[in-house]
Formats: structure tokens, sequence, C-alpha cells
């Protein structure tokens, strides 16, 4: 069965890495998959997105115009990823208090800077409340489901496994590959990291299964 | 030789610019030219890291003409050497590759296609179809793959080396930035162990011996002194161009066996929007096929034309305004088929907006 | 920003566009603060109204709104000739050509030693920072030895690809009295700002070609934090790159 993410959030909450690790383990179970890093303007907006098709079969176009499930992680990724939602779409964005630090969108250039997607520049946070555009969930999804991961992540565990507790989402709610291909994945990653200090992967691992917990098999 | 860098046969996710720094290392490519652009540079990223630890070279130019015509001359020299380039910098490779032309230098670029024209977007796009199959003050006496994938990525970055040799012409293998920069699986292998034999490069210069007392002295000219002369230096490169056609094109076709309603044509990573388009249709009660021709010079003509006689109207897409189109045009031309197209510069076209576009034409 | 905000808004040049602030340019990058000086010099001399700005392709290219200047983006390179040709066309224009270190001296090296050469009364700057910024930290001409670069992952071996190209050096080699050359730093403002005023002063007077080479910052793509990217710019650009004025109108060359 084909389907089709778009995860979107701003530089820095790991958007990339969980897209990565999403689209390595489903590769590694013998999908077909098309993983679009951070294209076009988003790139430089601010916005990082990442597209992800995960097929039994061999994918057509890289592009797509409608997700089955799209994961919005800041107001500014829900304004930018409303016109990938239809009346299949499953909509899942952060209900956090705590909101998501944004970058300004005039700090980050044109649609022809020549950047390389992968050298995301850093640019200072500002203040939120200056944040001209409100959130405004889609009215067209199929579902709609607010997940708390950015207070759970700052309040239960530790701000760095904010990403994830969305990874455990998304692998909850797509069902596409096997928990173990996803620690499969994490440990060929961060495994180095983890060997030297435990702790850590005992919190990715409690982070990922936190992530689970909150959402139902969705596909 | 230093051990090779791929071994037999393996699974991998990789980007399509990683994919064609190891398909260049397979296809035992000796020296890379080239300037940075996005979104090739992570071409020669990559093969600055590996090229050394097999013994292969690099050199990073002053700019996109150097990088051409030091192609030019690595090839010259006898070695398999390439360059990668896109967008403005594709531009200033046209006055090398004319060079290259003339002279029959073997050549290899690969591109993948960015916005146009200018500087524009560094993203995507179909639109250096015209400026890679006739580009430069020329007769675009060149031969040029467009990619629709990882696996072609490999398939012909390492058939482009082999064809360029054999026939003596500058090759492209033809992408876009969706190509370059999203990862897919594809299969990676060592040619030998599938049989496929790297065609054997050969110096044009500093060739054994002394010349004028053990042979002759090479002079490789690209100047002719009269009208009749460069006619005849032409004409001959355009019969071996004709005669090597046949054997060079490629073609894949879907669904165009039967009658249909409409036949898709498109190349590059467009074709699986239009293979994704197939089905589509088909639920709609639509008879469509599609016709990718993969050579898009020396263009698979006929194939396409057999396949048009079958369908009541074509659709033309691609990313671009018409510059596919044109070729197409040209192909069929003297047959009474209706074109529709679908045309949109610099941007990206989904089986969706496919099907749309044929129910809208109903 | 509203009229208010802007009169406020401290340390502004007046020729900047307040709409486009804060600027494009990464935190730290030394583009910032040369145009800032460039803003300063424009204001000083009263020259809003009659200078059009070039900027190259490159992170220079940021600049494209960031005067209140009527601005073109051009090519890759191609800043110089652009700007020469206006030049040309309508001399009463004050032509400010903005570049960087790929940009000036490797795929537009050609144009500068021409335009050079042929004393083209334009001003020309041009921002070394060690590498292509803008494509992501690859190899310029004015990579220094060793220093490791996208495209020399190992380090710059002058061996292979030669020592850095130094600039205003060569230019002032080549350039005939009329001339103004000189290197300036983001390390000393008020000293970038007064070459950069002399060199436009030196086109509004009709004596010949100027060219300011700046001393910049790229932390991005030199992955350094605050302290570093002041070490490289002070210390290791420092050894290499020698501020001062080169060739200078109605002065004896000292050598
Ligand atoms: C003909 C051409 N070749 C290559 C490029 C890609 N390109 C854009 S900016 C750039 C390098 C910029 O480096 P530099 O001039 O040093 O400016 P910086 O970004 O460092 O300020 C390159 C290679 C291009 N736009 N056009
Ligand atoms: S990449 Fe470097 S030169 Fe470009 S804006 Fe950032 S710091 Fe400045
Ligand atoms: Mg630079």
């Amino acid at each position: 069965m084909a389907i089709r993410i778009v995860l979107a959030g701003e530089g820095g909450q790991g958007v990339q890495v969980v897209a990565n690790i999403l689209a390595e383990s489903a590769n590694a179970e013998g999908k077909e998959v098309i993983y679009i890093p951070n294209f076009g303007v988003e790139q430089r907006g601010g916005v990082s997105i990442a597209f992800v098709q995960i097929d039994d079969k061999r994918i057509g176009s890289p592009k797509f115009p409608k997700a089955d499930i799209v994961v919005a992680l800041s107001n500014r990724a829900v304004n930018r990823t409303l016109q990938y939602v239809d009346e299949r779409t499953t909509f899942i964005y952060d209900d956090s208090l705590v909101a998501a630090a944004e970058i300004d969108e005039r700090a980050m250039g044109i649609q022809a800077v020549e950047a390389d997607p992968r050298s995301q520049r850093t640019t200072e946070l500002i203040d939120e409340s200056k944040v001209k555009d409100q959130v405004q969930l889609p009215d067209n999804a199929a579902n709609i489901i607010g997940i708390p991961a950015n207070d759970i992540a700052k309040n239960e565990l530790h701000p760095r496994v904010f990403n994830i507790i969305i990874l455990g989402t998304l692998l909850k709610a797509t069902a596409v590959v096997p928990l173990d291909r996803i620690k499969e994945a994490i440990e060929a990653k961060l495994g180095a990291k983890f060997d030297k200090n435990p702790a850590l992967r005992d919190l990715n691992y409690k982070a990922l299964d936190k992530g689970m917990s909150l959402v139902e098999r969705l596909v | 030789m230093s051990e090779k860098p791929v071994k037999g046969e393996r699974r991998v996710f990789m980007t399509g610019n990683e994919v064609c720094a190891w398909a260049a290392l397979a296809a035992e490519a000796d020296i890379m030219y080239g300037y940075p652009i996005t979104p090739q540079t992570d071409i020669m990223q990559y093969w600055t890291r590996l090229a050394p630890k097999y013994g292969r070279k690099f050199l990073q130019t002053e700019d996109e003409i150097s990088a051409g015509f030091t192609t030019v001359g690595g090839v010259i020299a006898g070695k398999r050497a390439f360059s990668a380039t896109t967008g403005p910098g594709n531009t200033l490779f046209q006055e090398p590759m004319s060079m290259a032309e003339m002279m029959r230098i073997p050549t290899v670029v690969i591109i993948p296609q960015r916005g146009g024209p200018s500087t524009a977007t560094v993203i995507y796009s179909q639109q250096e179809v015209t400026m890679t199959t006739y580009g430069g003050n020329g007769e675009g006496f060149r031969i040029v793959y467009s990619t629709a994938g990882h696996q072609d990525l490999y398939d012909y970055t390492i058939k482009a080396f082999n064809t360029a040799w054999k026939y003596r012409f500058p090759t492209f293998v033809l992408g876009d930035g969706y190509q370059a920069k999203m990862r897919e699986p594809l299969t990676i292998y060592d040619p030998a162990e599938r049989g496929i034999k790297m065609v054997k490069t050969e110096p044009l210069v500093g060739l054994p011996g002394t010349p004028g007392i053990h042979r002759p002295a090479q002079y490789l000219r690209n100047t002719y002194n009269t009208e009749e002369e460069l006619y005849d230096v032409v004409m001959e490169i355009a019969r071996d161009y004709e005669k090597a056609a046949s054997e060079i094109i490629e073609w894949q076709d879907f669904d165009t066996d039967a009658e249909m309603d409409v036949l898709i044509l498109a190349h590059g990573v467009v074709s699986r929007s239009a293979q994704g388009a197939l089905p589509l249709l088909k639920d709609e009660g639509i008879r469509a096929g599609h016709f990718r021709p993969v050579t898009l010079r020396p263009m698979p003509e006929e194939q396409m034309r057999r396949a048009a006689a079958k369908a009541k109207r074509i659709l033309v897409v691609e990313s671009a305004y018409g510059q596919f189109l044109k070729l197409v045009k040209q192909s069929l031309y003297g047959m009474d088929k209706p074109i529709d197209t679908l045309l949109r510069p610099g941007a990206g076209v989904t089986a969706e907006e496919i099907v749309d576009r044929i129910k809208e034409g109903r | 920003m509203t009229r208010e905000e802007i009169a406020l808004a401290p340390n502004m040049p007046k020729c900047w566009n307040a709409e486009t602030k804060p600027h494009k340019f990464c935190p730290g990058c030394g583009h910032g603060l040369a145009l800032k000086m460039l803003g300063e010099a424009i204001d000083e001399l009263g020259i809003q109204d009659k200078v059009v700005f070039g900027c190259d392709i490159g992170c220079s290219l940021l600049s494209w709104d960031f005067f209140n200047l009527d601005s073109v983006q051009t090519h890759h390179g191609r800043t110089t000739p652009v700007i020469t040709g206006i030049k040309r066309a309508r001399p009463e224009i004050i032509g400010i050509a903005y570049m960087g270190d790929g940009g000036g001296y490797a795929i537009g090296a050609q144009h500068l030693v021409n335009s050079a050469t042929r004393n083209e009364k334009v001003t020309a700057i041009l921002i070394n920072n060690t590498n292509y910024g803008m494509t992501g930290g690859q190899m310029a001409p004015t990579t220094l030895p060793g220093q490791k670069t996208e495209t020399t992952p190992y380090g710059r071996d002058p061996e292979e690809t030669g020592y850095p190209t130094l600039g205003p050096e060569m230019v002032a080699a080549i350039a005939r009295e009329g001339a103004y050359v000189a290197r300036g730093s983001i390390a000393n403002l008020r000293q970038l700002k007064k070459y950069l005023k002399k060199a436009i002063q030196n086109q509004i007077d009709g004596n010949g070609f100027s060219f300011v080479e700046v001393m910049s910052s790229c932390p991005t793509n030199w992955r350094t934090n605050a302290e570093n990217t002041w070490n490289f710019v002070e210390k290791d650009m420092a050894e290499y790159f020698h501020v001062g004025e080169f060739k200078v109108p109605g002065q004896k060359e000292e050598k």
C-alpha cells in the first residue's frame, strides 16, 4: 500500500532526522521509498519540510499533491502544510502550550538562493507574540489530532528527544515499518553515543514509546 | 590497480548525486573536473571524498568554461574524464561541448537540471533540454540520456562512458534537481560482474614514439579554410551520427499495444508521473498509453511514431515551456495527430495533474 | 517597520532599505558589516541618487534589495562587466559592483583583470571569506593552505590547487595611474569605510578603476563560534592577507 507523508517543522526541530530514519527503515524493510528533504521555497522559509513516500511497488512522481499523513510541528508549519491536506488526510499537529520557537521568515532570503538544502542556516529567534499568522487548522481533513509532544519532551523527558516522540507517533499512525527496524535505524545513527551514555538509549526509547502511545493506528 | 569501489550487487538508499559519484567510480572514470553549482555540487563533494581512496583524480576549476575544456583535455589525454554541471553552468559548457562535438571528443557530463532562465532556482526543471541536445554553434551531434530515477542514474552514468567512447560523441546524463537531491533505493553493482565491459580509452596526443620519426604527429583541428572543406567534415560527422543512432536510441513504452484515447509523451522524472497516471486513467475509463524516450538525442523517432499512430490524441507533459514539445513535433512531423500539452516550466508534475489535464481536455 | 521605528533604528545608514531588515545574512556574517560601511560611505558622500548597485550570485545576491538604491542582480562572476556596461553607456552613474571571492577571483577573474587594465571607471568591492559561502562551503581561490572545505575535505594542498589569490596585489600590479586598490577587513571598520569612500570618490573624480577587497567571515561554513570566527579573520587570514592601500592616484608607490 502506498503512503504519502509530509513532515514539517522549524529548522532545528529535527524534522529531517525523523524523515530520514523512517525512510531508511522502510528501505531496510525492502519497501520502495522516496524521501525528498527540504525542497523549494520551504527550505528558505525557515520551515523545514520532508516528503516521504513508501510503497510496495515502484513509486511514480517524487512530488505529490495530497498526503495521507501531515505532521506539522509549529504554527507556521501548519500554515505551510495546509495545501497537502484533503478529505483523506490525517493531520497531526503539536498542540503544546510550549510553542516552538519560530524563525523570522524575512531573515531567510529568497527562493533563488543558491544554498544547498543541507546547510540550513540558523537565524535568530523572534518573539512568538509578534507572529502575525495565527494557527488555522485544516477544515477538510479526515482526522485532526493534536499531540502535546513539545510539552511531553520538555516536562517529562528532554527537549532533545522531541523528534523521537514524533517518530513514535508516525510509526504508530502509519504502521508501515516494524518497530524493530526503526530501532535498528536509531541504533545505526546514535548507537555509538548510546554506548557511551546508556541513559541516552533509555531516554530515546522512552520517547519512542511515548510517541506511540499518543495515537492509534490510522492507515 | 586499487580495490574495486563496488563489488557484487548491493541495494542502497542514497541521493542521486551520490549515485552518480559511485557510478563514475564503478565505470572506472579516471578524473573529474568541475565547478560548484547547486544541485550538482554534491557529486563533486562525494567524488572528492571517494576518489583519492581509489586512485582517481579531481580538479576544481575556476568556472564551467574551464571545467568543460579541462574535461576535453582529459579525454584528449586518453582518460575517462567527466564533469557535472547545470543551469547557468550548462550554458557555459556549450563552448567546450561544441569543440567536443566537432572533434569527436567523448566527454561525459552529468546534468541535474535546475530552474531557468538565468540563475532562477536551484531546485528542479526540464528546461535544459534544448541546450543539452542542440546547444552550442553546432548541429547537436551529442548523445543525451534522460534519466527517471536512481537506478537510471547508475545504469546510464556507466553506460554514458561506454557510448561516448564507442561512438566518440560528447555524452550527457540529463537528470534534474529532484533526482539529485532525493533518496530512493537502487541496486549498485560492479559492471564487470554483469558482463558490462568498459570500452577502452585511448589518447589522442602523447602517443608513444617521436612524432615525425616513429609516427606522424597528431594534428587535431577544428578550424577549416573553405566552405567545401567544412561541409565535408560536418557531413562525415552527420553520417557517423546517423549510422550510430539506431544502435544508441533507447525508449520505454507502457500500454501502447492497443488503441489509445491518448498517448502521454514525457521524458525523465516526469515519465514516472505519466506511468503513475495510467492506472488512474484506466479507472476513469480512459484508454491511455505512455511513451518515454530515454535518449533525447538521438530520438527514437520511429518508435514514437509507431506508438502515436495508435492514439487518437497526444499529450506532451514536461517541466519546461515546450522544449521537449519541439522535439516531439519534429519527430511526429507529418502525422495528423492533435497534440495537447501540459507545460510546467521549472515546476514538478504529478500523476494527478496529468489525469486532470486529460479529463479537462475531453 | 513604521516611520518612527525607522527614524529610531540605531545606526542604520540612510540609504538602507528598512523594509528588508533584518537582513538575510547568517548571524556573524561579514557581508552585513561590509554593507553597513558601504551604506555609511554612500551616505557621507551624499550620492544615494546617483549610485547603481550590482550584486553577484553568491551570498552577495542577498543584498539585491538591501539598499534604497537601484540594484541589479547579475550572474555569478559577471557583475563587473554589467556595471562596466552601465557606466560606459551612462557615465554620470556611479557604478558599484559587489561580489564574492569566487565571483571575482575565479569565474569572473578575466573581467576583474580586463576592467583593471582598461581602467574602467567603476568601483568593485569583493568579499573575501575564503570559501564559496552560498553553495555550502567549497574551496575558493582565497582558501588558506590546509583549510578544510567541502571540496578539499583533507585540507587545501597548495601543490595540487595553488596558493590563495592575492587580489589587490594582482590588480595593483596591472592597473595604471588613476586606479585605487586596497584591502580592508571587517576587523577594522573605520579603516574599511575610509577605503570604500576613497574607492567611490576615485570613480566620482573620474580617475580610474577602484577595487577594495574586504576580509570577511563565514561562520556558517567555517563552522566556527563567535570567538573562533574572529580569530580566523584577525589571525589566520591576516597572516596571509595584508590590509592596506596598494595603489592610490597621485601617490608615488612605495615599494
Ligand atoms: C555559471 C554559474 N556557476 C556556478 C554557479 C553556482 N554558484 C552560485 S554562488 C557560487 C559561489 C559563491 O561564492 P563567492 O563568490 O565566494 O560568494 P560568497 O557566497 O562566498 O559570498 C556558485 C559557485 C552559478 N550561479 N553560476
Ligand atoms: S553562508 Fe557564509 S557568507 Fe553566506 S550569509 Fe552565511 S555566513 Fe555569510
Ligand atoms: Mg566567498
